[in-house]
């Protein structure tokens, strides 16, 4: 069994007064690709925004190749090989599309994907590249956001709704662009409202409900009646 | 199941309400038992509570943090002169600067209220400075010289300081009283959203422009009114002086160090200016290089003044604001 | 032709607006920091370069390898020590400290200095001037200080646009949340934006100082002139700073020429105008980053 690239054990969120995520514990094998599903509020970009960095948490701890990274600043788990695609995209607006992805690669400690590697992948911003980012449509959008994420040439890249709002051809496009992404060994985990995508494209399946795991097992093992039993908090399956 | 009541009021704030009128009353007392020495420092102190107070309905509850509030008062100084200078009583007088203050700071509030946050701020620096400029040009004010205020010569000195006392009072605890009185109505939970987040408080139907704008004619009516008794405390208004950014430099103060958004905070921190002022007035410069000192310690070490900080370790409220949450007492 | 001339030397009176103004622009921008002591600072800079001139017996200029290294070092370390630390009490937070700031520095100055107006040395500069025509006279000293404002806003341009840097401060000033997600390394990059930014003022008031005359009590009006700059050139646009900039410098010159006294007031106006008019100033497009005016 080998030891997983991410480990988190126990961990606990809050915003002020509001606790979001209660005693979550979560792990991940390299090269595997997790599914994070659940309803609205139920805690998944919490999870992934602390897998970042971007809050830290109040209690448990996240092991990341046996260091431990639990307040880390997130300029140092990029450096690691931790990158998030936000939810919402959240690109630079005055910036271009090369500079959008140049900028990913700030904290970057590889330079696994240059940007050669990043337009072969992505050949629809390949045009666009120097256009604002603000100008794309949301396909496009998505992907360079992606793109901005790959650029820090990431081991684990974490990935929040990406289908969101976009049409079934463009996100099938996506989807297709990450199994090649996957296939040069990157470790994902993936945020996906649309749960037949979900276990269609990860290997593993985490639920959260209202902050808590509800299930926690490969995708080969589970049934779609039981994710969505697990999704809704019905405890009569 | 335990059920809850929503309280706005306590016992602690009754008898502290009890204090506070017991202590006006013997305030007004003041110049037929201590007379003159006394009348003084107390004029000084009441203005600063004045001050303080209309401040922190803008800063503190508002969430605008002007520095040019002095434009008023160099306009309600000078509107005192024009009325007095017609013929009207000085006393009615200052009611009339706080009314043509208020007046005249509708037309600014339409151009300043546009912005907010730190260009707000400069905004009403430059309305200070247009009002200076303005009256300096204009000799029927007595342009960069001044002007003496008529109308108090028949008066004994012994009278006209206690009137001066009396009408200080009034003031003072009008602002204190008014502004406790709006804050505790609809206005004031407006007032506040508005301050934390406008997009927020729009959102709920909160009338964010009319909000805002009401604090701000308010605030510029009442430093109207304190401007009008500094001119007729000083019997003469000069640009330089009833213009002085000192004044809001005062004001920034007596609110930060006393504790921004609540009724107490600006009594305490008019307080501690008074003190202040009274213990380095001998150190010239030095004395505000203090001031804007602790103004801006007190922002970045005890951001909720000095009431604040006793408030929060006693959970004292003398005059509530808010609502409290409690258990249902059981019957 | 005196029109004329009035209207050459208010644009060149607009350059030094626009020096003044680009670090208020630029704090903005990037920190959403308005310094109000930053009119203060450029006359620290100014009494900086009188220090330095007269021990070292040279012209200002001479100093300014010392001085604005100098300069971009307190930037850099109120950033570090005063601005940080307020932008974490709120939003209003760091306008309350920047104006208790500048009531420290105006006074502390003035027990350090005097309130007696203070000149500085520009040597032979300072007195140099060219004829345009018969009737135009322009000072060298004026053209330098324009000349510099246009290199300092064009490199402060091709350093945003072009570099490392620039890219990671642009996108600060686009979404901080997601600069610091993507790895972007916010605090030095703030103290570099204020270092710059006090180095500029200081640049600014050691111009000021060469051409005129300064007190400590000359930073309120200068900060006022380069918030009405900024503002009128629009946020978010340093070429917009210079427009702006010149818009005031034109507006003083030219009443100037009708009546001194108004002088002033007029370019207020002018400022106040825009407020009612387009609050969005000249160079940004009226829907664009309202938010951005508070």
């Amino acid at each position: 069994m080998t030891a997983p690239l991410l480990d988190i054990t126990d961990l606990d969120v809050c915003y002020g007064d509001f606790q979001a995520l209660f005693g979550v514990s979560v792990s991940v094998a390299p090269g595997a690709a997790t599914a994070l599903v659940g309803a609205n509020g139920a805690g998944k970009t919490t999870l992934l925004r602390t897998i970042a960095g971007a809050r830290f948490p109040t209690s448990g701890t996240i092991r990341y190749r046996d260091a431990d990274l639990t307040t880390a600043p997130p300029h140092r788990r990029i450096a690691q090989g931790i990158a998030l695609v936000p939810e919402g995209r959240r690109l630079f607006p005055s910036l271009t599309v090369e500079e959008n992805i140049q900028v990913g690669a700030a904290a970057a400690a590889s330079k696994q994907w240059p940007l050669d590697r990043i337009y072969a992948t992505f050949p629809m911003i390949a045009a666009r590249r120097a256009q604002r980012a603000s100008t794309l449509s949301g396909g496009e959008q998505q992907a360079v956001a992606i793109a901005r994420a790959l650029a820090a040439a990431p081991a684990l890249l974490l990935l929040d709704e990406i289908s969101l709002g976009l049409a079934p051809r463009v996100v099938e496009d996506l989807y297709q662009t990450l199994a090649e992404i996957k296939f040069a060994g990157a470790t994902m985990i993936i945020v996906e409202q649309d749960l037949q995508r979900a276990m269609a494209t990860c290997d593993h399946l985490v639920c959260l409900l209202e902050g808590r795991v509800a299930l926690n097992a490969p995708v080969a093992n589970l049934t779609r009646d039981q994710v969505v039993a697990a999704y809704f908090g019905d405890t009569t399956t | 199941m335990t059920t809850v009541t929503v309280s706005r009021w306590s016992r602690t704030a009754t008898a502290s309400t009890a204090v506070a009128v017991v202590v006006v009353v013997l305030l007004a007392a003041v110049p037929y038992v201590l007379g003159g020495p006394a009348e003084q420092p107390l004029i000084t102190l009441l203005t600063f509570v004045a001050m303080a107070s209309l401040w922190n309905l803008l800063a503190g509850f508002s969430g605008l943090t002007s520095f040019g509030q002095h434009a008023y008062l160099g306009l309600g100084a000078y509107a005192l002169y024009l009325v007095a200078a017609h013929g009207v009583n000085p006393w009615p007088g200052i009611a009339a600067a706080a009314v043509i203050a208020a007046v005249i700071s509708l037309p600014v509030s339409m151009l300043v209220l546009r912005l907010s946050g730190g260009y707000f701020a400069v905004a009403t620096l430059v309305v200070a400075a247009v009002f200076q400029i303005a009256v300096t040009l204009s000799p029927s004010v007595g342009g960069t010289t001044g002007v003496s205020v008529p109308g108090l010569a028949g008066y004994s000195p012994v009278l006209r300081e206690a009137l001066i006392y009396w009408a200080t009072l009034v003031v003072a605890v009008a602002s204190v009283a008014g502004v406790y009185l709006l804050v505790r109505r609809t206005f004031g939970l407006d007032a506040r959203a508005v301050g934390s987040d406008p997009v927020a408080a729009a959102s709920l139907g909160v009338r964010v422009g009319r909000s805002r704008r009401l604090a701000y004619l308010i605030a510029a009516g009442g430093a109207g009114a304190v401007g009008a008794l500094i001119a007729l405390q000083t019997l003469y208004v000069e640009p330089t002086s009833v213009f002085n950014v000192q004044y809001s430099v005062y004001m920034l103060f007596m609110v930060l160090v006393g504790g921004m958004g609540t009724i107490e905070g600006p009594v305490i921190g008019a307080l501690v200016l008074f003190g202040l002022q009274e213990a380095l007035s001998s150190y010239g410069a030095w004395y505000l290089v203090i001031v804007g000192g602790l103004a801006a310690a007190a922002t970045l070490v005890a951001s909720r003044g000095l009431w604040g900080l006793v408030s929060e370790r006693f959970g004292w409220s003398l005059l509530p604001v808010g609502y409290r949450v409690l258990p249902k007492r059981k019957a | 032709m005196t029109w004329v001339n009035a209207v050459i030397q208010g644009v060149l009176l607009g350059g030094q607006y626009a020096l003044i103004a680009c670090g208020l622009s630029l704090a903005f921008g990037v920190m959403r920091i308005v310094n109000l002591a930053h009119g203060d600072l450029a006359v620290c800079g100014a009494y900086l370069g009188l220090v330095l001139s007269s021990a070292l017996g040279v012209p200002v200029w001479v100093t300014l390898p010392l001085l604005l290294p100098t300069a971009f070092a307190v930037g850099a370390l109120l950033q570090v020590t005063l601005f940080a630390r307020a932008l974490r009490h709120g939003v209003l937070a760091p306008v309350l400290v920047t104006f208790g700031l500048s009531v420290m520095i105006e006074n502390l100055l003035q027990e350090a200095a005097t309130s007696d107006p203070r000149g500085l040395n520009g040597g032979s500069l300072a007195l140099a001037s060219f004829h345009i025509t018969s009737g135009i006279t322009v000072s060298w000293l004026f053209m330098t200080a324009f000349l510099t404002a246009c290199a300092v806003l064009s490199g402060l341009q091709l350093l945003l646009s072009r570099t490392n840097w620039g890219r990671q401060v642009r996108a600060i000033a686009d979404d901080l949340d997601t600069a610091r997600l993507v790895g972007i390394r916010v605090r030095p990059l703030f103290a570099t934006v204020a270092g710059i930014a006090v180095a500029t003022a200081a640049l600014a008031g050691v111009f000021i100082g060469t051409i005129g005359t300064f007190d400590p009590l000359a930073g309120a009006n200068t900060l006022i002139f380069a918030f009405e700059a900024v503002v009128i050139g629009g946020l978010g646009s340093l070429w917009g700073t210079l427009a702006g900039g010149v818009a005031l410098g034109v507006t003083q010159v030219v009443v100037g020429q009708v009546n001194q006294a108004y002088a002033v007031l007029a370019v207020h106006l002018l400022f106040l105008g825009f407020l009612a008019v387009r609050p969005t100033g000249l160079f940004t497009a009226p829907s664009s980053r309202l938010g951005a005016l508070g």
